[in-house]
Protein backbone atom coordinates (compact mmCIF):
# COMPACT_ATOMS: atom_id res chain seq x y z
CA UNK A 1 0.00 0.00 0.00
CA UNK A 2 2.72 2.42 0.82
CA UNK A 3 4.68 1.93 -2.77
CA UNK A 4 2.01 1.98 -4.03
CA UNK A 5 0.95 5.72 -2.44
CA UNK A 6 4.62 7.10 -3.29
CA UNK A 7 5.11 6.13 -6.46
CA UNK A 8 1.36 7.37 -7.07
CA UNK A 9 2.45 10.85 -5.69
CA UNK A 10 5.47 10.95 -7.76
CA UNK A 11 3.44 9.98 -11.13
CA UNK A 12 0.88 12.89 -9.91
CA UNK A 13 3.80 15.29 -8.95
CA UNK A 14 5.29 14.36 -12.89
CA UNK A 15 1.55 15.35 -14.55
CA UNK A 16 0.43 17.88 -12.30
CA UNK A 17 3.87 19.63 -12.48
CA UNK A 18 3.74 19.32 -16.47
CA UNK A 19 0.18 20.52 -16.56
CA UNK A 20 1.39 23.85 -14.07
CA UNK A 21 3.56 24.14 -17.01
CA UNK A 22 0.93 25.18 -19.87
CA UNK A 23 -1.49 26.85 -17.08
CA UNK A 24 0.93 28.91 -16.17
CA UNK A 25 1.41 30.15 -19.32
CA UNK A 26 -2.13 30.39 -20.29
CA UNK A 27 -2.93 31.87 -17.11
CA UNK A 28 -0.07 34.39 -17.65
CA UNK A 29 -1.39 35.57 -20.61
CA UNK A 30 -4.85 35.73 -19.61
CA UNK A 31 -4.13 37.65 -16.44
CA UNK A 32 -2.39 40.22 -19.34
CA UNK A 33 -4.76 40.06 -22.04
CA UNK A 34 -8.36 38.65 -20.70
CA UNK A 35 -7.89 36.25 -23.46
CA UNK A 36 -8.15 32.48 -22.83
CA UNK A 37 -5.82 31.26 -25.65
CA UNK A 38 -7.62 27.85 -27.08
CA UNK A 39 -4.57 27.44 -29.28
CA UNK A 40 -2.18 27.20 -26.02
CA UNK A 41 -2.24 23.15 -26.05
CA UNK A 42 -1.86 23.13 -29.70
CA UNK A 43 1.33 25.16 -29.24
CA UNK A 44 1.83 22.52 -27.02
CA UNK A 45 2.08 19.90 -29.40
CA UNK A 46 3.76 21.75 -31.87
CA UNK A 47 7.04 21.71 -28.87
CA UNK A 48 6.66 17.97 -29.19
CA UNK A 49 6.46 17.96 -32.61
CA UNK A 50 9.19 20.40 -33.78
CA UNK A 51 11.87 18.90 -30.73
CA UNK A 52 11.56 15.52 -32.67
CA UNK A 53 12.19 16.86 -36.07
CA UNK A 54 15.12 18.76 -33.90
CA UNK A 55 16.09 15.94 -32.79
CA UNK A 56 16.26 13.45 -35.92
CA UNK A 57 18.77 15.88 -36.54
CA UNK A 58 20.99 17.63 -33.68
CA UNK A 59 19.75 15.22 -30.63
CA UNK A 60 17.39 15.73 -27.89
CA UNK A 61 19.28 18.43 -26.07
CA UNK A 62 19.24 20.82 -28.94
CA UNK A 63 15.90 20.05 -29.42
CA UNK A 64 14.77 21.50 -25.98
CA UNK A 65 16.37 24.47 -26.47
CA UNK A 66 15.62 25.06 -29.82
CA UNK A 67 11.87 23.77 -29.94
CA UNK A 68 10.67 26.12 -27.21
CA UNK A 69 12.27 29.08 -28.88
CA UNK A 70 10.44 28.39 -32.21
CA UNK A 71 7.27 27.78 -30.26
CA UNK A 72 8.01 31.64 -28.62
CA UNK A 73 8.62 33.38 -31.37
CA UNK A 74 5.58 31.92 -33.01
CA UNK A 75 3.65 33.30 -30.10
CA UNK A 76 4.56 36.49 -30.43
CA UNK A 77 3.79 36.62 -34.11
CA UNK A 78 0.56 35.40 -32.97
CA UNK A 79 0.30 38.44 -30.70
CA UNK A 80 2.05 41.26 -32.75
CA UNK A 81 0.21 40.19 -36.54
CA UNK A 82 -2.78 38.42 -35.28
CA UNK A 83 -4.54 39.14 -31.25
CA UNK A 84 -3.51 42.61 -31.53
CA UNK A 85 -5.29 43.35 -34.47
CA UNK A 86 -8.29 41.03 -33.44
CA UNK A 87 -7.95 43.10 -30.16
CA UNK A 88 -10.12 45.85 -31.47
CA UNK A 89 -13.39 43.87 -31.59
CA UNK A 90 -13.77 42.36 -28.40
CA UNK A 91 -13.44 38.91 -26.72
CA UNK A 92 -15.46 36.88 -28.58
CA UNK A 93 -13.71 37.95 -31.44
CA UNK A 94 -10.18 36.98 -29.78
CA UNK A 95 -11.85 33.91 -28.63
CA UNK A 96 -13.03 32.63 -31.97
CA UNK A 97 -9.48 33.98 -33.44
CA UNK A 98 -7.91 31.62 -30.53
CA UNK A 99 -10.33 28.70 -32.07
CA UNK A 100 -9.78 28.69 -35.32
CA UNK A 101 -5.72 29.29 -34.35
CA UNK A 102 -5.71 25.83 -32.75
CA UNK A 103 -7.77 24.20 -35.60
CA UNK A 104 -4.86 25.73 -37.88
CA UNK A 105 -2.40 24.45 -36.00
CA UNK A 106 -3.29 21.29 -35.51
CA UNK A 107 -4.41 20.64 -39.33
CA UNK A 108 -1.11 22.04 -40.26
CA UNK A 109 0.43 19.41 -37.90
CA UNK A 110 -1.19 16.50 -39.40
CA UNK A 111 -0.08 17.85 -42.44
CA UNK A 112 3.63 17.82 -42.08
CA UNK A 113 3.99 15.32 -39.96
CA UNK A 114 1.17 12.67 -40.63
CA UNK A 115 -1.46 11.41 -38.54
CA UNK A 116 0.49 8.40 -37.43
CA UNK A 117 2.49 8.57 -33.99
CA UNK A 118 6.15 9.40 -33.88
CA UNK A 119 9.21 7.86 -32.46
CA UNK A 120 10.18 10.88 -30.28
CA UNK A 121 12.31 9.38 -27.42
CA UNK A 122 13.76 10.11 -24.55
CA UNK A 123 17.86 10.51 -24.60
CA UNK A 124 19.30 7.86 -24.11
CA UNK A 125 21.65 9.49 -21.14
CA UNK A 126 18.22 9.30 -19.39
CA UNK A 127 17.72 6.34 -19.90
CA UNK A 128 18.00 4.35 -16.67
CA UNK A 129 16.24 4.12 -13.23
CA UNK A 130 16.95 6.83 -10.98
CA UNK A 131 16.06 4.98 -8.15
CA UNK A 132 14.41 1.36 -6.93
CA UNK A 133 12.31 1.59 -4.36
CA UNK A 134 9.98 -1.40 -3.20
CA UNK A 135 11.56 -3.12 -6.16
CA UNK A 136 9.83 -0.94 -8.91
CA UNK A 137 12.10 1.41 -11.39
CA UNK A 138 11.55 5.35 -11.26
CA UNK A 139 12.96 6.56 -14.79
CA UNK A 140 15.53 9.24 -14.79
CA UNK A 141 14.03 11.03 -17.39
CA UNK A 142 10.44 11.41 -15.14
CA UNK A 143 13.22 12.99 -12.71
CA UNK A 144 14.58 14.68 -15.00
CA UNK A 145 10.36 16.31 -15.50
CA UNK A 146 9.91 16.84 -12.40
CA UNK A 147 13.97 18.97 -12.28
CA UNK A 148 13.04 21.07 -14.72
CA UNK A 149 9.44 22.06 -14.22
CA UNK A 150 10.59 23.18 -10.84
CA UNK A 151 13.46 25.13 -11.78
CA UNK A 152 11.26 27.07 -14.48
CA UNK A 153 8.39 27.57 -11.36
CA UNK A 154 11.69 28.76 -9.14
CA UNK A 155 12.52 31.17 -12.30
CA UNK A 156 9.33 32.09 -13.54
CA UNK A 157 8.20 33.30 -9.73
CA UNK A 158 11.63 35.21 -9.27
CA UNK A 159 11.54 37.05 -12.54
CA UNK A 160 7.89 37.98 -11.55
CA UNK A 161 8.53 38.83 -8.12
CA UNK A 162 11.82 39.87 -7.55
CA UNK A 163 12.69 41.71 -11.59
CA UNK A 164 12.14 44.92 -13.06
CA UNK A 165 10.57 42.84 -15.83
CA UNK A 166 8.44 41.57 -13.14
CA UNK A 167 7.27 44.52 -11.53
CA UNK A 168 6.33 46.24 -14.51
CA UNK A 169 4.69 43.00 -15.82
CA UNK A 170 2.85 42.52 -12.71
CA UNK A 171 1.44 46.27 -12.95
CA UNK A 172 0.62 46.27 -16.12
CA UNK A 173 -1.90 43.37 -15.81
CA UNK A 174 -3.86 45.71 -13.43
CA UNK A 175 -3.44 48.79 -14.55
CA UNK A 176 -1.68 49.34 -18.30
CA UNK A 177 -2.63 52.89 -18.75
CA UNK A 178 -0.77 53.75 -16.20
CA UNK A 179 2.11 52.14 -16.90
CA UNK A 180 2.44 53.43 -20.39
CA UNK A 181 2.22 56.77 -18.84
CA UNK A 182 5.30 56.51 -16.65
CA UNK A 183 7.07 55.13 -20.49
CA UNK A 184 6.56 51.26 -20.43
CA UNK A 185 5.98 50.07 -23.95
CA UNK A 186 3.08 47.68 -23.03
CA UNK A 187 2.52 46.14 -25.87
CA UNK A 188 5.84 45.16 -26.06
CA UNK A 189 5.38 43.93 -22.88
CA UNK A 190 2.07 41.89 -23.96
CA UNK A 191 3.97 40.53 -26.92
CA UNK A 192 6.80 39.11 -24.84
CA UNK A 193 4.54 37.66 -22.31
CA UNK A 194 2.46 35.98 -24.96
CA UNK A 195 5.59 34.67 -26.68
CA UNK A 196 7.05 33.61 -22.81
CA UNK A 197 3.74 31.50 -22.39
CA UNK A 198 4.03 30.16 -25.27
CA UNK A 199 7.55 29.55 -25.16
CA UNK A 200 6.61 27.43 -22.01
CA UNK A 201 4.03 25.71 -23.21
CA UNK A 202 6.68 24.65 -26.23
CA UNK A 203 8.99 23.24 -23.46
CA UNK A 204 6.03 21.38 -21.97
CA UNK A 205 5.78 19.53 -24.94
CA UNK A 206 9.33 18.68 -25.19
CA UNK A 207 9.72 16.55 -22.40
CA UNK A 208 5.79 15.29 -22.69
CA UNK A 209 6.51 13.99 -26.12
CA UNK A 210 8.49 11.39 -25.28
CA UNK A 211 6.20 10.23 -22.26
CA UNK A 212 2.81 11.08 -23.62
CA UNK A 213 3.72 10.12 -26.75
CA UNK A 214 3.60 12.74 -30.20
CA UNK A 215 0.58 12.25 -32.11
CA UNK A 216 -1.86 14.29 -33.66
CA UNK A 217 -4.57 14.15 -30.55
CA UNK A 218 -1.85 15.16 -28.31
CA UNK A 219 -3.35 19.02 -27.42
CA UNK A 220 -6.65 17.79 -27.35
CA UNK A 221 -5.68 14.88 -24.26
CA UNK A 222 -4.20 18.03 -22.31
CA UNK A 223 -5.91 21.41 -23.89
CA UNK A 224 -9.36 20.87 -21.90
CA UNK A 225 -8.04 19.63 -18.80
CA UNK A 226 -5.50 22.87 -18.62
CA UNK A 227 -8.75 25.41 -18.98
CA UNK A 228 -10.11 23.05 -16.04
CA UNK A 229 -7.31 23.98 -13.88
CA UNK A 230 -7.02 27.77 -14.55
CA UNK A 231 -10.48 27.87 -13.73
CA UNK A 232 -10.03 25.72 -10.59
CA UNK A 233 -6.95 28.11 -9.30
CA UNK A 234 -8.72 31.07 -10.39
CA UNK A 235 -8.58 32.75 -13.71
CA UNK A 236 -5.33 34.90 -13.91
CA UNK A 237 -3.64 33.36 -10.55
CA UNK A 238 -0.18 31.80 -11.21
CA UNK A 239 -0.17 30.26 -7.37
CA UNK A 240 -3.88 28.82 -7.64
CA UNK A 241 -2.91 27.30 -11.26
CA UNK A 242 0.05 25.74 -9.44
CA UNK A 243 -2.28 24.18 -6.76
CA UNK A 244 -4.70 23.17 -9.34
CA UNK A 245 -2.52 21.54 -11.18
CA UNK A 246 -0.80 19.32 -8.79
CA UNK A 247 -4.16 18.44 -7.06
CA UNK A 248 -5.74 17.44 -10.53
CA UNK A 249 -2.11 15.22 -11.39
CA UNK A 250 -2.12 13.73 -7.83
CA UNK A 251 -5.89 13.11 -7.52
CA UNK A 252 -6.09 11.40 -11.27
CA UNK A 253 -2.79 9.88 -10.20
CA UNK A 254 -4.18 8.24 -6.96
CA UNK A 255 -7.42 7.22 -8.74
CA UNK A 256 -5.66 5.35 -11.19
CA UNK A 257 -3.40 3.30 -8.76
CA UNK A 258 -6.41 2.92 -6.34
CA UNK A 259 -8.08 -0.60 -6.97
CA UNK A 260 -10.73 1.01 -4.68
CA UNK A 261 -14.71 1.09 -6.67
CA UNK A 262 -17.59 3.72 -6.16
CA UNK A 263 -19.47 0.95 -4.18
CA UNK A 264 -16.31 1.14 -1.58
CA UNK A 265 -16.40 4.56 -1.20
CA UNK A 266 -20.33 4.72 -1.06
CA UNK A 267 -19.71 2.57 2.04
CA UNK A 268 -17.27 4.71 3.57
CA UNK A 269 -19.83 7.29 3.96
CA UNK A 270 -22.54 4.63 4.63
CA UNK A 271 -24.23 3.88 2.01
CA UNK A 272 -25.03 0.48 0.93
CA UNK A 273 -26.67 -0.47 -2.23
CA UNK A 274 -28.44 -3.85 -3.19
CA UNK A 275 -27.10 -5.78 -6.73
CA UNK A 276 -30.36 -5.50 -8.34
CA UNK A 277 -30.24 -1.71 -8.17
CA UNK A 278 -30.89 -0.13 -11.40
CA UNK A 279 -27.93 2.35 -11.00
CA UNK A 280 -26.02 -0.97 -10.38
CA UNK A 281 -23.95 -0.46 -13.28
CA UNK A 282 -22.75 3.47 -11.88
CA UNK A 283 -21.43 1.89 -8.28
CA UNK A 284 -19.53 -1.54 -9.85
CA UNK A 285 -17.44 1.49 -11.46
CA UNK A 286 -13.89 1.10 -10.57
CA UNK A 287 -11.59 4.26 -9.64
CA UNK A 288 -9.43 4.01 -11.85
CA UNK A 289 -12.01 4.26 -14.78
CA UNK A 290 -13.61 7.47 -13.37
CA UNK A 291 -10.20 8.77 -13.05
CA UNK A 292 -10.39 10.96 -16.63
CA UNK A 293 -13.54 12.51 -15.64
CA UNK A 294 -12.26 13.65 -11.84
CA UNK A 295 -11.20 16.99 -13.01
CA UNK A 296 -14.67 18.03 -14.12
CA UNK A 297 -16.20 17.01 -11.62
CA UNK A 298 -13.79 18.81 -9.03
CA UNK A 299 -14.47 21.68 -11.68
CA UNK A 300 -18.47 21.29 -11.13
CA UNK A 301 -17.91 21.19 -7.02
CA UNK A 302 -15.39 24.56 -7.49
CA UNK A 303 -17.66 26.16 -9.95
CA UNK A 304 -20.87 25.83 -7.63
CA UNK A 305 -18.92 26.02 -4.42
CA UNK A 306 -16.19 28.84 -5.28
CA UNK A 307 -17.05 29.88 -8.61
CA UNK A 308 -14.07 32.53 -8.38
CA UNK A 309 -11.87 29.72 -8.10
CA UNK A 310 -9.41 28.45 -5.17
CA UNK A 311 -7.06 31.89 -5.11
CA UNK A 312 -9.59 34.31 -8.06
CA UNK A 313 -10.98 37.40 -7.25
CA UNK A 314 -14.07 38.59 -8.32
CA UNK A 315 -13.91 40.80 -10.67
CA UNK A 316 -14.39 44.48 -10.43
CA UNK B 1 15.53 82.67 -26.70
CA UNK B 2 12.50 82.28 -29.26
CA UNK B 3 9.48 81.77 -28.11
CA UNK B 4 9.07 78.31 -30.08
CA UNK B 5 11.79 77.08 -27.83
CA UNK B 6 10.58 78.71 -24.78
CA UNK B 7 7.82 76.81 -25.00
CA UNK B 8 7.67 73.15 -23.19
CA UNK B 9 4.34 72.45 -24.61
CA UNK B 10 1.94 74.01 -26.81
CA UNK B 11 -1.63 73.07 -27.28
CA UNK B 12 -3.61 74.34 -30.77
CA UNK B 13 -7.53 73.85 -31.12
CA UNK B 14 -7.67 70.60 -29.94
CA UNK B 15 -10.39 68.29 -30.08
CA UNK B 16 -11.47 64.81 -28.54
CA UNK B 17 -14.58 62.81 -28.86
CA UNK B 18 -16.07 60.11 -26.13
CA UNK B 19 -18.08 58.32 -28.53
CA UNK B 20 -20.49 60.72 -30.38
CA UNK B 21 -20.23 63.30 -27.45
CA UNK B 22 -17.37 66.37 -28.73
CA UNK B 23 -15.51 66.90 -25.13
CA UNK B 24 -12.93 69.26 -26.45
CA UNK B 25 -14.11 71.85 -28.64
CA UNK B 26 -10.83 73.72 -29.36
CA UNK B 27 -8.79 74.19 -26.61
CA UNK B 28 -5.67 76.29 -26.93
CA UNK B 29 -2.61 77.22 -24.73
CA UNK B 30 0.53 76.53 -23.80
CA UNK B 31 3.32 76.14 -20.70
CA UNK B 32 6.83 77.44 -20.73
CA UNK B 33 10.16 76.55 -19.53
CA UNK B 34 9.92 76.07 -16.02
CA UNK B 35 6.73 77.83 -15.55
CA UNK B 36 3.58 77.00 -13.08
CA UNK B 37 0.70 77.49 -14.85
CA UNK B 38 -3.01 76.16 -14.07
CA UNK B 39 -6.02 74.68 -15.64
CA UNK B 40 -9.20 75.42 -13.48
CA UNK B 41 -12.70 75.14 -14.22
CA UNK B 42 -15.95 73.59 -13.13
CA UNK B 43 -16.71 69.41 -13.37
CA UNK B 44 -17.03 67.68 -16.45
CA UNK B 45 -15.42 71.25 -18.43
CA UNK B 46 -12.83 68.84 -20.08
CA UNK B 47 -10.13 69.97 -18.07
CA UNK B 48 -9.33 66.05 -17.14
CA UNK B 49 -9.36 65.10 -20.42
CA UNK B 50 -7.32 67.62 -22.03
CA UNK B 51 -4.55 65.92 -20.14
CA UNK B 52 -5.56 62.53 -21.12
CA UNK B 53 -6.02 63.79 -24.42
CA UNK B 54 -2.15 65.50 -24.54
CA UNK B 55 -0.80 61.94 -22.94
CA UNK B 56 -2.54 59.75 -25.87
CA UNK B 57 -5.16 57.97 -23.83
CA UNK B 58 -7.95 59.95 -26.02
CA UNK B 59 -7.19 60.14 -29.54
CA UNK B 60 -6.58 63.90 -30.30
CA UNK B 61 -7.41 65.68 -33.36
CA UNK B 62 -5.64 69.06 -33.33
CA UNK B 63 -2.16 70.11 -32.67
CA UNK B 64 0.00 69.57 -29.69
CA UNK B 65 3.26 70.08 -29.82
CA UNK B 66 5.78 69.08 -26.82
CA UNK B 67 9.67 70.50 -26.79
CA UNK B 68 9.01 71.48 -30.82
CA UNK B 69 7.77 67.79 -31.38
CA UNK B 70 4.54 66.93 -32.67
CA UNK B 71 3.24 64.24 -30.22
CA UNK B 72 -0.52 64.16 -31.36
CA UNK B 73 -1.62 60.76 -32.01
CA UNK B 74 1.97 59.30 -30.25
CA UNK B 75 1.13 56.55 -27.98
CA UNK B 76 1.41 57.02 -24.10
CA UNK B 77 4.78 55.37 -23.04
CA UNK B 78 6.76 57.75 -26.22
CA UNK B 79 5.34 60.90 -25.09
CA UNK B 80 6.06 60.12 -21.11
CA UNK B 81 10.12 58.68 -22.91
CA UNK B 82 9.97 62.57 -24.23
CA UNK B 83 9.70 63.89 -20.78
CA UNK B 84 6.37 64.39 -19.92
CA UNK B 85 5.13 63.60 -16.90
CA UNK B 86 1.57 62.48 -15.97
CA UNK B 87 -0.23 61.74 -12.22
CA UNK B 88 -3.64 61.08 -12.99
CA UNK B 89 -6.70 61.63 -10.68
CA UNK B 90 -7.38 58.69 -9.45
CA UNK B 91 -4.10 58.26 -8.22
CA UNK B 92 -3.27 55.39 -9.62
CA UNK B 93 -0.69 53.57 -7.21
CA UNK B 94 0.17 49.38 -7.54
CA UNK B 95 -1.76 48.74 -4.53
CA UNK B 96 -0.34 44.88 -4.88
CA UNK B 97 3.55 46.51 -4.94
CA UNK B 98 5.57 47.88 -2.15
CA UNK B 99 6.45 51.55 -1.89
CA UNK B 100 9.65 51.09 -3.51
CA UNK B 101 8.29 48.79 -6.33
CA UNK B 102 5.80 51.44 -6.82
CA UNK B 103 8.80 54.22 -7.09
CA UNK B 104 11.04 51.66 -9.23
CA UNK B 105 8.08 51.26 -12.05
CA UNK B 106 8.64 55.25 -12.83
CA UNK B 107 12.25 54.88 -13.37
CA UNK B 108 12.75 54.65 -16.64
CA UNK B 109 15.93 52.69 -18.13
CA UNK B 110 17.56 50.36 -15.63
CA UNK B 111 18.74 52.83 -13.00
CA UNK B 112 17.80 56.92 -12.05
CA UNK B 113 20.16 58.98 -12.75
CA UNK B 114 17.67 61.99 -12.97
CA UNK B 115 17.11 65.24 -10.41
CA UNK B 116 15.08 62.92 -8.56
CA UNK B 117 16.23 59.83 -6.41
CA UNK B 118 14.33 56.94 -4.20
CA UNK B 119 16.74 57.80 -1.01
CA UNK B 120 15.51 61.69 -1.41
CA UNK B 121 11.83 60.82 -1.80
CA UNK B 122 12.14 59.01 1.29
CA UNK B 123 14.12 61.67 2.80
CA UNK B 124 11.45 64.40 1.98
CA UNK B 125 8.55 62.48 3.17
CA UNK B 126 9.54 60.24 6.09
CA UNK B 127 6.56 58.16 6.21
CA UNK B 128 6.89 56.58 2.94
CA UNK B 129 10.54 56.07 3.61
CA UNK B 130 9.40 54.39 6.75
CA UNK B 131 6.94 52.02 4.76
CA UNK B 132 9.30 51.51 1.81
CA UNK B 133 8.39 48.01 1.69
CA UNK B 134 4.75 47.91 2.66
CA UNK B 135 2.02 47.07 0.31
CA UNK B 136 0.68 50.74 -1.59
CA UNK B 137 -2.69 49.36 -1.00
CA UNK B 138 -2.45 50.35 2.44
CA UNK B 139 -1.25 53.91 2.62
CA UNK B 140 -3.42 56.93 3.40
CA UNK B 141 -5.01 59.04 0.37
CA UNK B 142 -2.55 61.65 1.35
CA UNK B 143 0.30 59.38 1.08
CA UNK B 144 -0.94 57.41 -2.20
CA UNK B 145 -1.10 61.05 -3.66
CA UNK B 146 2.49 62.15 -2.80
CA UNK B 147 3.60 58.47 -3.94
CA UNK B 148 1.79 58.78 -6.88
CA UNK B 149 3.79 62.20 -7.80
CA UNK B 150 7.10 60.93 -6.55
CA UNK B 151 6.48 57.53 -9.19
CA UNK B 152 6.23 60.13 -11.94
CA UNK B 153 9.02 62.68 -10.43
CA UNK B 154 11.57 59.07 -10.48
CA UNK B 155 11.30 59.18 -14.90
CA UNK B 156 12.76 62.36 -14.43
CA UNK B 157 10.25 64.41 -16.50
CA UNK B 158 10.90 68.02 -18.03
CA UNK B 159 7.45 68.50 -17.64
CA UNK B 160 4.64 67.02 -15.36
CA UNK B 161 0.70 67.61 -15.68
CA UNK B 162 -1.00 66.72 -12.25
CA UNK B 163 -4.74 66.11 -12.45
CA UNK B 164 -6.92 67.35 -8.76
CA UNK B 165 -3.90 66.07 -6.20
CA UNK B 166 -5.37 67.82 -3.32
CA UNK B 167 -9.11 66.54 -4.09
CA UNK B 168 -10.00 64.90 -1.21
CA UNK B 169 -6.92 65.95 1.13
CA UNK B 170 -6.95 67.17 4.79
CA UNK B 171 -5.29 70.83 5.12
CA UNK B 172 -2.33 69.39 6.31
CA UNK B 173 -1.38 67.24 3.54
CA UNK B 174 -2.78 70.16 1.23
CA UNK B 175 0.14 71.90 2.19
CA UNK B 176 2.58 69.22 1.67
CA UNK B 177 1.16 69.11 -1.75
CA UNK B 178 2.11 72.75 -2.33
CA UNK B 179 5.57 72.62 -0.84
CA UNK B 180 6.55 69.35 -3.17
CA UNK B 181 4.99 71.24 -6.53
CA UNK B 182 7.18 74.29 -5.48
CA UNK B 183 10.31 71.85 -4.87
CA UNK B 184 9.30 70.48 -8.23
CA UNK B 185 9.36 73.71 -10.04
CA UNK B 186 12.29 74.82 -8.07
CA UNK B 187 14.24 71.77 -10.13
CA UNK B 188 13.31 73.60 -13.54
CA UNK B 189 9.91 71.15 -14.11
CA UNK B 190 7.55 73.14 -15.61
CA UNK B 191 4.08 71.79 -14.13
CA UNK B 192 0.29 72.23 -15.50
CA UNK B 193 -1.70 71.54 -12.49
CA UNK B 194 -5.78 71.12 -13.05
CA UNK B 195 -7.66 72.13 -10.73
CA UNK B 196 -11.64 72.66 -9.31
CA UNK B 197 -10.28 74.65 -6.07
CA UNK B 198 -8.19 77.87 -6.68
CA UNK B 199 -6.65 78.24 -3.08
CA UNK B 200 -3.08 76.33 -4.16
CA UNK B 201 -3.19 76.98 -7.73
CA UNK B 202 -3.82 80.72 -6.89
CA UNK B 203 -0.70 80.86 -4.82
CA UNK B 204 1.92 78.89 -6.90
CA UNK B 205 0.45 79.37 -10.22
CA UNK B 206 2.19 81.64 -13.03
CA UNK B 207 -0.61 82.02 -14.88
CA UNK B 208 -4.29 80.38 -15.07
CA UNK B 209 -6.52 79.09 -17.73
CA UNK B 210 -10.09 78.89 -17.00
CA UNK B 211 -12.04 76.06 -18.94
CA UNK B 212 -15.71 76.27 -20.10
CA UNK B 213 -17.55 73.77 -22.32
CA UNK B 214 -14.66 72.13 -23.90
CA UNK B 215 -12.75 75.46 -24.18
CA UNK B 216 -10.48 77.66 -22.92
CA UNK B 217 -12.79 80.55 -21.83
CA UNK B 218 -10.01 82.96 -19.50
CA UNK B 219 -6.13 83.40 -19.58
CA UNK B 220 -4.51 85.66 -17.36
CA UNK B 221 -2.51 85.56 -14.33
CA UNK B 222 -3.62 84.24 -10.56
CA UNK B 223 -3.99 88.18 -8.90
CA UNK B 224 -6.15 89.46 -12.17
CA UNK B 225 -8.68 86.56 -12.00
CA UNK B 226 -9.34 86.60 -8.46
CA UNK B 227 -9.78 90.65 -9.03
CA UNK B 228 -12.31 89.15 -11.74
CA UNK B 229 -15.33 88.58 -9.54
CA UNK B 230 -17.48 88.29 -12.85
CA UNK B 231 -15.00 85.46 -14.58
CA UNK B 232 -15.32 83.62 -11.11
CA UNK B 233 -18.69 83.52 -11.00
CA UNK B 234 -19.07 82.66 -14.41
CA UNK B 235 -16.95 79.54 -15.04
CA UNK B 236 -15.52 78.56 -11.48
CA UNK B 237 -17.89 78.87 -8.19
CA UNK B 238 -20.57 76.14 -8.01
Amino acid sequence: MFEILVFATLNGLVTGLLLFMLASGLTLIFSMMGVLNFAHASLYMLGAYFAYSISLYLGFWLGLLIAPLLVGVLGALIERYGLRRVHQHGHVAELVFTFGLAFLIDEAVQFFWGPDTKNYQSPDVLDFPLFTLFGQEFSAYRGFMIGISVLIFIGLYRLLTRSRVGIIIQAAITHPHTVANLGHNVPLIFMAVFGVGSALAGVAGVIAGPVLTTFPGMAAVLGSIVFVIVVIGGLGSLAGALIASLLIGLLQSYAIASNLGVADLLNLLGLEFSRDHPLTDLWTLTLPQIAPILPYLLLILVLIFRPTGLLGNREQ
Amino acid sequence: MSESTANMLEVKNLHAYYGKSHILQGVSFKVQEGEIVSLLGRNGVGRSTTVKTIMGEVAPQGSIIFKGKEIAGKPSYEIANLGLGYVPENRDIFPTLTVRENLLLGVKGATSSGRWSIDEVFGMFPNLGARADVHGGVLSGGEQQMLCMCRTLMGDPDMIMIDEPTEGLAPKVVEQVGTLLQEIANRGVAILLVEQKLSIAMKISQRVYVMGHGQVVYEGDPQSLLGSESIRKEWLEV
